[in-house]
């Protein structure tokens, strides 16, 4: 493996468990509420009504459908794009800064 | 970051709807120019749609014992400027008031003056400054990502405190107290962002080399590049 894809590999391998830990070590305590959530309780618990309600507001499993549909939708391009711009370095025999105007 | 639907007082809603509003459309300009310009942009200008796509619909659990979203908007600010992410930002924010009742229409003006105009500028700044200072290219990026997110946040947590003061401590008092939600679940958040951006940088500097360059983001470099060579 070169040393780049390690740094890559590490760098993920950080992310993950900066975000594991704290569930590992917590032991299933805490509820993870959503701080956008909290926020609102908590005005509601205070005396506000909101004025406005959503126009469509999905049941929870569809909601955790969409979220995932958001989330593979911005996978999705973001795989093709990445992967178009690899597969044009891999393909020129050329470096490409070389084949830039500028 | 999502201010619920409903839950900003009129007058508020409308105030930040009409601050977000010239951002927007000054973004939608900035968009179809580079695009028109650039047209070999639009690959990269996709990535950065679809980076604050995936991270914002992903809630990620914090230290806290909450769970908060990441907002995905830097790498986007630091290629392309932040009047661009104003626009994609927005984007992503109607996605989610209309399908996925998160956020809304009436807080709409709010949320993206947080998300898609203080958020990219803030981290664009950090970026640059991280730069001007003399750092290389992913330390930048890493401030300026991280920062994107926490920006995001505090704006939020300052609108929340604007529109309901603390009948005791006030405007102040109403702003620590969102705060405490809002930014310590952050800050992990934001590290993890940060890192993830570097991650996109580290592949972007070796596959899109000429439209960084073009960017301004990497210097042209006088010999080939060799892979690993930038940092």
């Amino acid at each position: 493996m070169s040393r780049r894809a390690l740094v890559n590999v590490l760098i993920v391998v950080a992310v993950v468990a900066l975000f594991a830990v704290p569930l590992l070590v917590d032991g299933g305590t805490s509820e993870y509420g959503g701080t956008d959530a909290a926020v609102t309780e908590e005005l509601e618990a205070d005396g506000y009504t909101p004025w406005f309600d959503s126009l469509f507001s999905p049941a929870g499993e569809v909601e955790s459908g969409l979220f995932a549909l958001q989330a593979a939708l911005g996978a999705g391009v973001l795989g093709y794009v990445l992967g178009r711009l690899r597969g044009r370095r891999t393909a020129t025999p050329t470096a490409p800064a070389e084949a830039d105007p500028r | 970051m999502h201010i619920a639907e409903g839950f900003l007082p009129a007058g508020h809603a409308l105030g930040w709807t009409i601050a977000a509003a010239p951002f927007v459309a000054h973004g939608a300009r900035a968009v179809v120019k580079e695009v028109r310009e650039n047209p070999e942009s639009t690959l990269l200008l996709g990535a950065a749609g679809a980076f604050t796509f995936v991270l914002s619909a992903i809630k990620l659990p914090s230290v806290t014992g909450s769970s908060s979203h990441p907002t995905g908007t830097g790498p986007g600010a630091i290629l392309f400027r932040p009047p661009v992410m104003a626009l994609l930002g927005t984007v992503v924010l109607l996605f989610q008031a209309l399908l996925l009742a998160h956020g809304g229409l009436t807080t709409l003006g709010a949320n993206a003056f947080a998300f898609a105009v203080v958020g990219p500028w803030a981290g664009y700044g950090a970026y640059r400054l991280t730069r001007a200072a003399g750092a290389g290219l992913l330390p930048a990026v890493f401030a300026g990502v991280a920062l994107a997110d926490l920006a995001t946040y505090v704006t939020t947590s300052l609108q929340l405190a604007l529109a309901f003061p603390d009948p005791a401590g006030g405007l102040a008092g109403a702003l620590a107290k969102f705060l405490g939600v809002f930014a310590v679940t952050q800050i992990p958040l934001a590290i993890g962002e940060g890192l993830l951006g570097v991650l996109l940088f580290r592949v972007l500097t070796v596959n899109a080399r000429p439209e960084l360059e073009r960017l301004g983001v990497l210097r042209p470099a006088p010999v080939a590049a060799t892979p690993g060579g930038v940092a």
